[in-house]
């Protein structure tokens, strides 16, 4: 018996309810997730909003490869549940045994070539992505930056401007009209890494005796956020990334910045003095100190960033404080040792070490 | 001389005998039949321990920033829990169903090397038994006991002396090497009893599907287990004999265990998921009333499953740098496989269609199958799109990919097979109302889980970390896959609870109890040790229909 058109109005009605009801919940959840953000411009590293030539062209292809696998969802999903409906056991066919079909040719047939052909055409068009971006040139124009990924941190260099920094990578945003990309080499200096923003690009692993390669295009300054994606050990997940896509003029500021030597301020002569003679120097590098070493991230223009500890927290007073007493309070397991200092030393070298702009 | 032939086993006369004589004839079996219960049991222990390894991931992992166990913890139980249902709970409840059904659908007496049979199950058992002695004994540099903490890939050069100091990653690769003899035996014990002792009629045309494709997953173990042996070996002589396989810090190649670890690793899932294809072929006609449907093409379709299986394994790899046109050969044979996988899914609807379709447990597990296989098989072509896997690989979306495949597919064909079998291996059923709760529970408690795993994935959360910041739009997706976790445990207790009751209180099943087609339900449930008094002659595919359908025998058509 169909169902009157009074039911089926009432269906639809409270089909429609229900729908309103699910959007309102997702979008409530969604923004209360948002709101216990800190306040960074790109709070969720989603890969389905790109600003970045590599991550635009990976998601107009991911529509592609959804819409088609979302339509051969639909059509299995259909004869599935018609067969479960249509066929099962009823009191009236109980006991009887139906006929006894061994298959078809035909059918067979059929449901082997449509396949294949899906197949070829998802193939082409992955291989056309693939190449896209593998095989991007690299224009005369691009920044140039090296990544050498660590145990539990980045270091980020650039070969052309003379600059070493960690964990936040600043690049300018590049105009579709005259590009400025930036075309990383990346490296390991012990385990695998993987290297993903998702906003900016797909991820490509920092793999120890081996050079990799990628690529970002950004179109839009902000802050992107991204963290290590291939477990390198005990903190793989608090080996976070922040890239900062600057305006031209802010990165040329930034870029200025950086090359600048060390802060000499001799109001915190005694914490300068405290790094010297203490191990801090065979893994910290800080320019015209006797620190060269490369273990860990180069401290010059630590207060340039926003977050230490490759963004495990903020950086605050407090938490450089906490970071050189006891690391094992922030990052459990990270590399980084407890210095055993005096509350007095603790005291001047992190008032000297926020003299490093 | 085995006391299993000499004496009839009745439950009268066991109850007399002293425990140990049981127990000594049980650890001393060559028995087909007991070596599958042996196998079946021990996979359920595992399975109880990886799952409480879930537990805590999923506790851990409910709300940001979360205390409940240390990274160092964390990281060793992600590592276990993979290792575990992979090695200790996905192939021994494979091989235990193999051994336990096969000669039996095949008409013979026992496996063709009972003792070889045995002795991979040792094998096999000693090296779930090494692995988790690792908690107590494999100290590492700061003394305390600990497992493997490496990944159940155990990447190099994490492996290597420098990044793991101690015993913890030689006690992955030890036990596993063990496991894998194991394996091997099995594998080849299965092949020779197929090819064989098939009684008289039984071509190989004429053999259950489940036979068929435990003959294409033998010869895929002892194809793909060998790689990842010989690579755990190459380990050791780097960890331990002044090797640089592996060490790239002396030069050796991380990359270079990658490809021998997934020429293992991807022919591996096919050899857990092919098993659960074999039940799907066995349940899904009994409970559809009708015979499979294209039964040549179900053989040819695995097998091409099995070559091709062999081809895929960077798809594993894609972010690692390849070049444009390694990347997009992986590609065109992983976008390959889809679709003799395909086929076989449009054969077992075809066999439902235009049946009389039983809608008990067994056949519950194996359409809740077919709708998980076809969401992991669509996610898997959005991961074989390399372009688009740069994005989703190494996140939760991949993780959600695998349990659809393992935990929705893989699993569920398992539950079928003891819903549909239990009854010949115990003589009683197992309890219909608690197997249908179990269903739907653990059902939704699945959906609850992994669909919405997907979303994280994609919102840029990565795989393996102990915790993650607040505010990314992962808070509350994490707390949700959580819950289903829990729902899935607790359906899974049920499932338990069900097969301790029902074996002493379900009801008796007698041979055939779901009005089936293959030999094994023409013995008595349980069956006794020499399976049949009169080997039998077949002239079909269905043997038992042709007995009760004289008048419309399947030899007529075949």
């Amino acid at each position: 018996m169909s169902m009157t058109n009074q039911h089926k109005t009432e269906w639809r009605a409270v089909a429609a309810r229900v729908a309103g009801v699910l959007v309102l919940l997702v979008g409530v959840l969604l923004v209360a997730g948002l709101c216990m953000a800190t306040p960074v411009d790109n709070p969720v590293p989603s890969i389905f909003d790109p600003h970045s030539t590599p991550a635009e062209s990976i998601r107009q292809h991911s529509y592609f490869v959804l819409a088609i696998t979302g339509l051969i969802f639909l059509v299995v999903v259909t004869l599935l549940a018609y067969a479960v409906i249509k066929f099962r056991d009823k009191p009236l066919t109980a006991g009887r045994e139906p006929a006894q079909v061994y298959g078809s040719t035909q059918i067979e047939l059929a449901w082997t070539i449509v396949p294949v052909m899906i197949v070829l055409v998802l193939f082409l068009a992955t291989a056309r992505v693939i190449h896209a971006i593998e095989d991007a040139r690299k224009p005369a124009t691009a920044v140039e930056v090296t990544a050498i990924g660590h145990q539990f941190w980045w270091e980020f260099r650039y070969p052309a401007l003379g600059i070493v920094t960690a964990n936040e990578l600043h690049v300018p945003v590049s105009d579709p009209a005259h590009p400025t990309p930036t075309f990383l080499e990346l490296l390991s200096a012990d385990t695998d890494h993987s290297f993903w923003v998702p906003q900016l690009a797909g991820k490509t692993d920092l793999i120890p005796n081996r050079v990799n390669h990628t690529w970002i295009d950004p179109h839009q300054t902000g802050v992107y956020l991204g963290q290590c994606a291939q477990y390198c050990g005990t903190q793989h997940a608090k080996m976070l990334l922040r890239v900062s896509v600057d305006t031209p003029e802010e990165f040329d500021a930034w870029v200025r910045a950086q090359k600048q030597p060390a802060n000499q301020d001799d109001k915190e002569i005694a914490g300068r003095r405290v790094f010297e003679t203490t191990a801090c120097l065979n893994c910290h590098a800080i320019g015209g100190t006797n620190g060269t070493g490369r273990f860990g991230p180069d401290l010059t223009h630590l207060m340039s960033r926003s977050t230490i500890a490759s963004g495990a927290a903020e950086n605050t007073t407090e938490n450089l404080r906490l970071w050189i007493q006891n690391p094992d309070a922030i990052k459990p397991g990270s590399l980084m040792p407890a210095m055993k200092l005096s509350d007095e030393d603790l005291d001047a070298l992190v008032r000297y070490l926020e003299t490093l702009r | 001389m085995s006391s299993d032939v000499m004496a009839i086993q009745t439950a009268e006369g066991a109850a007399g005998r002293p425990w140990v004589q049981t127990l000594h004839e049980w650890v001393t079996t060559v028995d087909h039949k007991r070596l599958g219960i042996l196998y079946i049991l021990y996979a359920l222990l595992f399975l109880a321990l990886a799952g409480a390894e879930a537990m805590i991931m999923r506790i851990q992992l409910m709300y940001p920033r979360n205390g409940f166990v240390s990274p160092q913890v964390f990281n060793r139980i992600f590592t276990m829990h993979g290792t575990t249902m992979v090695f200790f709970v996905g192939i021994p409840v494979l091989f235990g169903f193999a051994n336990y059904l096969v000669p039996l659908m095949i008409g013979a007496r026992d496996m063709a090397f009972p003792r070889l049979n045995a002795f991979s199950f040792w094998l096999t058992a000693f090296g779930g038994f090494l692995l988790y002695f690792s908690f107590l004994g494999g100290s590492g540099l700061y003394g305390a006991g600990s497992a493997p903490d490496v990944g159940w890939w155990a990447y190099a050069p994490l492996t290597s002396r420098a990044f793991s100091p101690g015993h913890s990653s030689d006690y992955w690769t030890i036990a596993l090497l063990v496991a894998g003899f194991g394996s091997i035996g099995t594998a080849i014990n299965i092949i020779a009893t197929i090819l064989s002792m098939r009684c008289p009629g039984m071509k190989l045309s004429r053999m259950p599907l489940f036979a068929w494709l435990n003959l294409v997953v033998s010869g895929m173990v002892l194809i793909a287990i060998t790689p990842l042996s010989a690579a755990q070996i190459m380990l050791c002589v780097d960890r331990y004999l002044g090797g640089h396989f592996f060490d790239t810090q002396a030069g050796g190649s991380a990359t270079l265990w990658m490809h021998f670890f997934w020429i293992f690793g991807h022919p591996e899932v096919y050899i857990l998921i092919i098993p659960a294809f074999a039940v799907l072929s066995e349940v899904i006609p009994v409970f559809s009333r009708k015979p499979m449907f294209g039964y040549p093409v179900m053989v040819g379709a695995t097998i091409a499953i099995g070559f091709i299986s062999m081809s895929v394994w960077a798809h594993h790899m894609f972010s690692i740098g390849m070049s444009s046109y390694g990347n997009t050969f992986f590609v065109l044979t992983t976008m390959a496989i889809a679709v003799p996988t395909g086929i076989k899914i449009f054969n077992w609807i075809g066999t439902m269609w235009g049946g009389r379709i039983i809608l008990k447990t067994p056949m519950l597990f194996c359409i809740g199958f077919l709708f998980n296989f076809l969401i992991a098989g669509l996610t898997g072509i959005m991961l074989g799109s390399a372009a688009f896997n740069w994005q989703l690989t190494g996140s939760y979306f991949v993780v959600a990919h695998f349990h659809y495949t393992l935990s929705g597919s893989f699993l569920f064909g398992i539950f079928a097979a003891f819903y549909y079998w239990y009854p010949k291996i115990t003589g009683r059923m197992l309890g219909e109302r608690l197997g249908k709760l179990h269903f739907w529970l653990f059902f939704i408690g699945f959906h609850v889980c992994f669909d919405l795993m997907h979303i994280p994935g994609v919102l840029g959360m990565p795989r393996r970390i102990y915790t993650y910041e607040s505010g990314r739009g992962w808070d509350t997706l994490n707390l949700l896959v959580s819950i289903g976790a829990f729902i899935q445990g607790i359906a899974t207790l049920i499932f338990v609870a069900n097969l301790i009751f029902s074996y002493f209180k379900g009801a008796k099943a007698g041979n055939d109890p779901w009005d089936a087609w293959t030999l094994e339900w023409s013995v008595s449930s349980p069956p006794p040790p020499y399976n049949f008094a009169v080997i039998p002659t077949v002239a079909s595919r269905r043997p038992l229909w042709d007995l009760k359908h004289p008048e419309d025998p399947d030899s007529r058509y075949e």
